[in-house]
């Protein structure tokens, strides 16, 4: 029986182990040094601020793995030797696969900052930065303060952590605006809002320039390059974004560049060794996509389409329209399809913000043919299957106003503000779109 | 506002205290006079039991509740028991003891509490009143901009199964245990809600006026809880509003208000077979007496139960009644809400719920049926089971064990719905309309799910949403009350509870949206 092994028990190398089962009788090894059990890794955040338990963040019961026949493997990958087809591991044992598909993920950026490896520095990815947050940061007795280092999605998490906690946070964003390098500016205004209203010491154009420690070796302060100023604190989250998980690959003849690169069918540059999510690098971005892909979806596609070309039925990698998803403090963000932080050449943009502060839309579109191309919404969730549809179909932006009550996914009962969304519209770019009414058949198109 | 919320804190235990300590305290002695008017009233033939109580008890002060209740219960059972060695069936006395004790109780007690009724009422139900909306309101400060605020609910004694959470379970279990079945020793309680009982129905209060007052005292004050918590959410503020009202006015105002026009007692809300003693022969008599109110409420009441319960969960899944009407859920929803996240969500105890729950249908069904049966053919008897045993049974292990005892009392350990997901005959019925024939579901938001979890945690019900919402596929299932705090918790906006067309609501998914179109289409459609 074909062996397949599949390093990392995340989403990416679960999916994919999940498909192979669905489709083959094929014999599934899972290894991973992090944890017994796949676990989410988006929900490590809600296990400190006591909104669940680690077993909650476990999508599968125990007993899952064996009725379905996954092997799992809690060992650490040392190295991989490609010609005999044999993982030696760390612990001194080895394993032999037909087939290995690499989905080990990210691991926090670094960037050779003094002091960046004290006690009480950490980043927030993994398990063991959650226990050693748990450990520095237990409550604001014991850390007086912490500084969080890098403007990203994971960064603001961690500010979010350590609030609920009550423990005052410093947030060195190194952008002069939250995230603009993803986000337009008026969104990216609105998070910059949403964190201070929080009573986050929020700098932006702040870039860290060192970690001084105390005499046992223990975070003391932080040094913030630009102004030299100090700041006294106990924790310091390196949130600056990930990189590819791979240097234990690094003295094999598997090809890497930053991640494992790999063709539009994750192949590997090896013969029967496969690359998927965080980890994989694509030699070209597909659509308009970055060639890492370092996001919850994109794993879990890698993983579906892998276990495809593993069971016989070679399939490259071809996402639909681009989605993603966060939530900044208490402000919900989804976003469907292209809204770059830079409006592009043939683009044109609307943006509409509530009077509140804490909701807004923007559209982009094509300013010749009004294709829609991408929309960010703010505090309003929206129906994925409706701007994947309008995207696929390459429908108008006058078709996604018109429709817009459709698209709408609140909860029931909640203030609707199509109308004014549509108004805004018209009058700024002088058409006279009717908004429709919200139609069952159209959205679940039973017609 | 820290300050406020332990001065809050502070009253309310107060509060809780004297009310516990109420139970040890007070006087009970009984005329003679009093005595004869309730042998006369009651038509008590026993010289047995009345020359015991004479005896031992006429004219001695008691110096609590559990000493007079011994006297009188213990005089009741021998009295008994000598009647029906001998066979003097018209002799025996057929009330339970401790609610015949109660009667007698109620009358004979006697010093400050009975006579500063209102004063203790500020002292027990006020105190509390007052402390808790101390403890509550400032968390409108407290727990920062609205939104999701779930921060600490697993650190917390209380809500963790902690000691304190295990101290309220031991308080709620105790509680059902003395209100179901030793009333004589909480006759003080009583006391305090007289005034309120006179004013509505004209007559003393019942433990279950004391019960019935207490229930919506409790469930306004968790229900400003409510309102703060999801002040940003008006699908669960509307909802909070719902339970409230339909529990105010329908379960206790109006059946309060029938009774002091000598009406019968009648929740119209409470459908069969929740209200399982509905075909009781005792209460298709009153209601046939009862005149034209009685017909219409026998009417309405087969009605509610045939027409109008599927009906409604055609349109809106059983969440209309279960999470916006029922009484049950509106207590698990607002006394309940802090300990929702207890529920256990392994496929294990899903497989139990089955079993339980229609089996506890099948079993109201099967007592109803015999009751009908017996009602009609005027025999006691049926296949020669004694149908009053097979009400008792029922009534006793569910609608008291069940429903009460464990239903509530271990909303602490086990989460708020026990009761709804394990135990409720009613909620079985809508569950099997609700999965086979109806508009209702949980619509998944396509490829959005990231696995967090959150759902699954705050599920009261112990549905593991996250199992269906990872797979793109929507949430379909019996047990689902619409509470709509998965959607509330999601922070990616996945779930969205609808009513739309039967078409598709039901979608198993190979491949989640997002992913390669042909992919989709090659394995979902096949």
């Amino acid at each position: 029986m074909e062996h397949i092994v599949i390093i990392g028990n995340g989403i990416s190398g679960v999916t994919a182990a999940r498909h192979i089962r669905k489709l083959s009788d094929k014999k599934i090894t899972i290894v991973s040094a992090e944890t017994d059990y796949f676990f989410s890794r988006t929900a490590l955040m809600y296990v400190y601020m006591g909104h669940m338990k680690f077993e909650h963040t476990q999508p599968y019961e125990n007993w899952f793995w064996k009725k379905n026949r996954i092997d799992l493997k809690k060992a650490y990958v040392r190295d991989i030797d490609v010609a005999s087809k044999t993982l030696h591991f760390e612990e001194g044992e080895n394993l032999r696969y037909d087939k290995l598909i690499i989905a080990t993920g990210s691991k926090p950026n670094k960037f050779g900052w003094p002091g960046q490896d004290l006690d009480g520095v950490m980043g927030m990815y993994h398990k063991q930065d959650l226990d050693n947050l748990e450990k520095y940061a237990p409550n604001n007795n014991v850390c007086k303060r912490a500084v969080v280092v890098g403007g990203g999605l994971i960064g603001i998490e961690l500010v979010e952590m350590l609030h609920s906690r009550h423990i005052p946070v410093t947030f060195l964003v190194r952008e002069d605006s939250f995230w603009n390098g993803i986000l337009p500016k008026e969104e990216s205004a609105m998070i910059n809002k949403e964190i201070l209203s929080n009573n986050i010491d929020l700098r932006l154009g702040a870039n860290l320039k060192e970690i001084k420690a105390d005499e046992n070796g223990k975070v003391k302060s932080i040094i913030i390059a630009e102004t030299g100023e100090e700041i006294s604190c106990d924790v310091v989250g390196l949130t600056a974004g990930v990189s590819p998980n791979i240097d234990f690959i690094k003295n094999s003849s598997i090809e890497t560049g930053r991640g494992v690169k790999v063709n539009p069918f994750l192949e590997t540059n090896i013969k029967d060794v496969y690359a998927i999510g965080d980890c994989a690098e694509q030699r070209e971005g597909i659509d308009q996509r970055r060639p890492i892909e370092a996001v919850w979806y994109t794993g879990r596609m890698m993983g579906e389409t892998v276990a495809q070309t593993i069971c016989d039925n070679r399939k490259a990698y071809q996402p639909g329209p681009w989605f993603n998803s966060a939530k900044f403090i208490d402000i919900e963000y989804q976003t469907y399809g292209w809204v770059w932080a830079q409006k592009k050449d043939n683009e044109a943009r609307f943006y509409w913000e509530h009077e509140g502060g804490k909701k807004c839309i923007h559209l982009n579109y094509d300013k010749n043919t009004r294709e829609f191309l991408g929309i960010n919404n703010f505090g309003i969730r929206m129906r994925h299957e409706f701007f994947d549809k309008v995207l696929n179909l390459k429908q108008s932006v006058d078709y996604v106003l018109e429709h817009l009550a459709d698209a709408n996914f609140d909860p029931e009962f909640y203030k609707l503000h199509e109308k004014e969304i549509v108004t805004k519209f018209n009058q700024e770019n002088n058409t006279n779109i009717q908004l429709k009414k919200k139609s069952w058949k159209r959205i679940f198109q039973t017609s | 506002m820290k300050n406020i919320q332990n001065i809050g804190l502070s009253l309310f235990l107060i509060g809780l205290a004297i009310f516990t300590s109420l139970i040890f305290l007070g006087k009970y002695q009984l005329s003679s006079e009093v005595f004869e008017s309730i042998v006369s009233n009651k038509g008590i033939k026993s010289e047995l039991f009345i020359n015991d109580i004479k005896n031992n008890v006429i004219d001695q002060e008691f110096s609590g509740p559990f000493s007079f209740s011994t006297k009188i219960t213990s005089a009741l059972e021998s009295a008994n028991e000598a009647h029906k060695k001998n066979e003097e069936w018209d002799k025996v006395i057929w009330d339970k003891p401790h609610s015949f004790s109660y009667e007698i109780a109620k009358y004979a007690g006697k010093g400050s509490i009975k006579e500063n009724k209102g004063f203790y009422w500020w002292l027990t139900f006020g105190l509390g009143i007052i402390g808790a909306l101390l403890f509550i309101i400032p968390n409108v400060i407290i727990l920062g901009p609205p939104g999701i605020k779930n921060n600490g609910i697993y650190h917390h004694k209380a809500m963790n199964r902690g000691w304190i959470g295990w101290f309220a379970f031991i308080f709620l279990v105790s509680f059902y245990l003395l209100l179901y079945f030793r009333p004589d020793y909480i006759v003080n309680w009583t006391y305090t809600v007289d005034p309120i009982s006179e004013s509505l129905n004209g007559n003393l209060a019942s433990q279950w006026f004391l019960y019935g007052f207490l229930y919506c005292t409790v469930m306004t004050v968790m229900a400003i809880r409510m309102y703060i918590k999801y002040r940003h959410n008006k699908y669960q503020v509307l909802r909070t509003t719902s339970v409230l009202f339909f529990q105010i006015v329908f379960a206790f105002l109006i059946p309060e208000i029938l009774v002091r026009f000598e009406k019968p007692w009648y929740d119209f809300k409470n459908a069969f077979p929740l209200d399982y003693d509905f075909f009781y022969s005792w209460n298709l008599d009153e209601l046939i007496a009862s005149g034209g109110l009685g017909l219409f409420i026998l009417i309405w009441g087969i009605v509610l139960t045939l027409v109008i319960v599927p009906v409604m969960v055609y349109f809106f899944g059983k969440r209309w009644y279960c999470s916006w009407v029922c009484g049950c859920g509106g207590l698990a929803e607002t006394l309940g809400d802090p300990y929702r996240q207890l529920s256990d969500k392994t496929l294990k105890s899903w497989k139990l719920e089955r079993w339980v729950v229609h089996g506890v249908l099948v079993f109201a069904l099967i007592m109803t049926g015999f009751t009908l049966y017996a009602y009609f053919s005027e025999s006691q008897y049926v296949i020669g089971i004694n149908t009053q045993s097979i009400q008792d049974i029922y009534g006793f292990l569910i609608g008291a064990i069940f429903a009460g005892v464990i239903g509530t009392g271990f909303y602490p350990i086990f989460g708020n719905r026990v009761w709804c997901r394990f135990g409720c005959p009613l909620a079985a019925y809508l569950g099997i309309v609700q999965r086979f024939k109806s508009r209702f579901r949980i619509t998944t938001n396509g490829g959005q799910c990231i696995s967090c979890g959150n759902c699954s945690t705050y599920c009261e019900q112990g549905i593991d949403v996250r199992a269906y919402a990872q797979k793109g596929e929507n949430i379909v299932r019996a047990s689902c009350v619409g509470c709509g705090i998965c959607s509330a918790v999601c922070p990616r906006g996945v779930l969205k509870l609808e009513n739309g067309p039967e078409l598709g609501r039901i979608n198993p998914t190979e491949i989640l949206l997002g992913n390669d179109v042909d992919l989709m289409d090659l394995l979902n459609k096949k």
